[in-house]
């Protein structure tokens, strides 16, 4: 069996990426997937989406995502549960507010309708917060959230609607490459399909999938973990973002609050178990900043991986000296967001060679030599 | 259990899921694992955590696909085992 394209992992990422090449007129694509949509880091996430982000990079790709995100119902036929009720992110230090000042205005040059605004106006618009210690906050009313299982299946769906080969339940487990070429990938059940191009969209799995075609990448998973409460009636629109206490929260449609904490002294490992850690840590701050949570109940937890970059940016594109080698991985916790804009741009890339925004500044070549790195600072 | 006039039946009572729902879902989206419907449609996502639906589903699933129930698995136990408030988990000064 013989693809123009494969790509391993059906995650949010491969599975737009299959959308996209097939969209743009590559005949035989497919995806191959370990074990099912959406079981990866893509199903466990917390379904976020803004365009506040402290690099221009990021900013510009948020916001190409953002309206690519206000038509992607219509366009793939299928309601992903996506709501622009915004997104506010708290400011509790000095530091924390000049910080914010000077994203707000790198920002909206970018075109994100952002704007800092007082305390006073937090505590009227948004009245669960406990505002006691707070000094700002920031908020961009074009953010939102999306339920994440129903938008990777919708990529899914819609490529496989257009001739995709969609691959579940199969592993690959080894790449066939020749020098600058890689040849074929085989499965776990040792089947060879041999390909024009590889598409490495193996989140977590990422350098292990880099790996197995010889090519070495810097990209290390890492534990987030993350729960959901019982539903409430419905008391907020933003999604709420703390770096100060390193949590998130935000309300889904069916009205169970999904948060999550994200630890700072998480070692770098494969390891997805929930912890009581986390339970009680995500208790004192939730019950912190929203006072009201004391008495809801959680009902679940779990966790997934952040696949980080060693400038919680992510790769993209080629690598040197593999000729037919394509990556799209090291999201560093916002591959969901970024997914439709990265998406349509690959397949540019891999289709004709060329993209219709620059993203030469998220290849690989940027760490080449260096040690140190520009982080971006906006992550939980 | 699966003829026609039994369909609108509820399978995840928690959720308000109806047999045909799941059927639908499954066919829609080709699905084979109790986890998938799950995901996708929410039955075994409600506040018993699917104890009571997830063994119709995985019949549902059996009829469906052609497989035996036994070769479907079932989701893995999730934590809390029952619905806790948070404040339970706040030291007594915090409370
Ligand atoms: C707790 C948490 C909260 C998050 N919150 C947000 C958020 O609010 N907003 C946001 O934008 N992002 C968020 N993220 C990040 C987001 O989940 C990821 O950036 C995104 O899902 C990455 O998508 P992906 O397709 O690259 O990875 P994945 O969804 O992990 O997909 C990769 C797939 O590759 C498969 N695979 C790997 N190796 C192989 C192989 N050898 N053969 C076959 N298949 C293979 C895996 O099974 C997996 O399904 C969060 C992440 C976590 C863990
Ligand atoms: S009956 Fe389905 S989750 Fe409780």
């Amino acid at each position: 069996m013989k693809y123009d394209a494969i790509i391993i992992g059906g995650g949010i990422i491969g599975a737009s990426i299959a959308y996209n090449l097939t969209k743009q007129g590559m005949r035989s694509v497919a995806v191959f997937e370990k074990n099912y949509i959406s079981s990866g880091s893509t199903g466990r996430c917390g379904g976020g989406i803004r365009q506040q982000w402290a690099s221009p990079e990021n900013c510009k790709l948020a916001v190409k995502s953002v309206h690519l995100f206000e038509k992607l119902d219509q366009e793939l036929g299928f309601d992903t549960e996506y709501y622009q009720g915004g997104y506010l992110l708290l400011a509790f230090t000095d530091e924390e507010v000049e910080q914010f000042r000077k994203n707000v205005v790198m920002q909206q040059g970018a075109g994100v309708p952002v704007r800092l605004i007082g305390v006073d106006e937090v505590a009227a618009k948004f009245p669960f917060l406990d505002t006691s210690d707070l000094k700002a906050a920031a908020h961009c009313r074009t953010d939102g959230h999306i339920n994440p299982m129903l938008v990777n299946q919708a990529y899914a769906d819609a490529a496989k609607r257009n001739g995709a080969d969609i691959h579940l339940f199969t592993e690959v487990v080894r790449i066939v490459r020749d020098r600058d070429r890689i040849n074929s990938v085989i499965t776990a059940d040792v089947r060879t399909f041999e390909t024009g191009v590889l598409i490495n969209a193996g989140g977590g799995f990422s350098a292990e999938v880099a790996a197995m075609a010889g090519i070495t990448i810097p990209t290390r998973p890492q534990r987030h973990e993350i729960l959901i409460t019982e539903p409430l009636e419905k008391f907020m629109d933003p999604m709420v973002i703390d770096f100060h206490h390193h949590i998130y929260f935000r309300q889904t449609k069916h009205g169970s609050v999904v948060m999550g904490y994200g630890d700072p002294h998480e070692p770098y490992t494969h390891n997805i178990q929930g912890s009581l850690e986390f339970l009680k840590t995500m208790s004192l701050m939730i019950t912190k900043v929203v006072p009201a949570m004391k008495k809801v109940k959680i009902v679940r937890q779990w966790a997934g991986l952040y696949n980080m970059s060693p400038d919680a940016q992510p790769i993209l594109g080629k690598v040197p000296g593999v000729s037919n080698y394509y990556q799209a991985v090291g999201f560093s916790g916002h591959g969901l967001m970024l997914a439709p804009a990265v998406a349509e741009l690959m397949a540019e890339l891999i289709v004709t060679g060329r993209t219709s925004m620059d993203i030469s500044d998220l290849s690989i070549d940027r760490f080449a030599g260096r040690t140190e790195f520009k982080l971006e600072k906006a992550v939980v | 259990m699966s003829s026609e006039q039994d369909r609108d039946i509820i399978i995840c009572r928690c959720e308000d899921i109806t047999e045909r729902e799941v059927r639908e879902c499954i066919r829609r989206h080709g699905l084979t694992t109790v986890d998938e419907v799950r995901k996708i449609l929410r039955a075994g996502m409600g506040l018993c955590q699917g104890k009571t639906c997830s063994a119709l589903v995985r019949r549902i699933l059996a009829e469906e696909t052609g497989k035996k129930a036994e070769d479907i698995g079932l989701p893995s136990a999730r934590q809390p085992a029952k619905p806790v408030e948070f404040g339970i988990f706040l030291q007594e000064g915090d409370r």
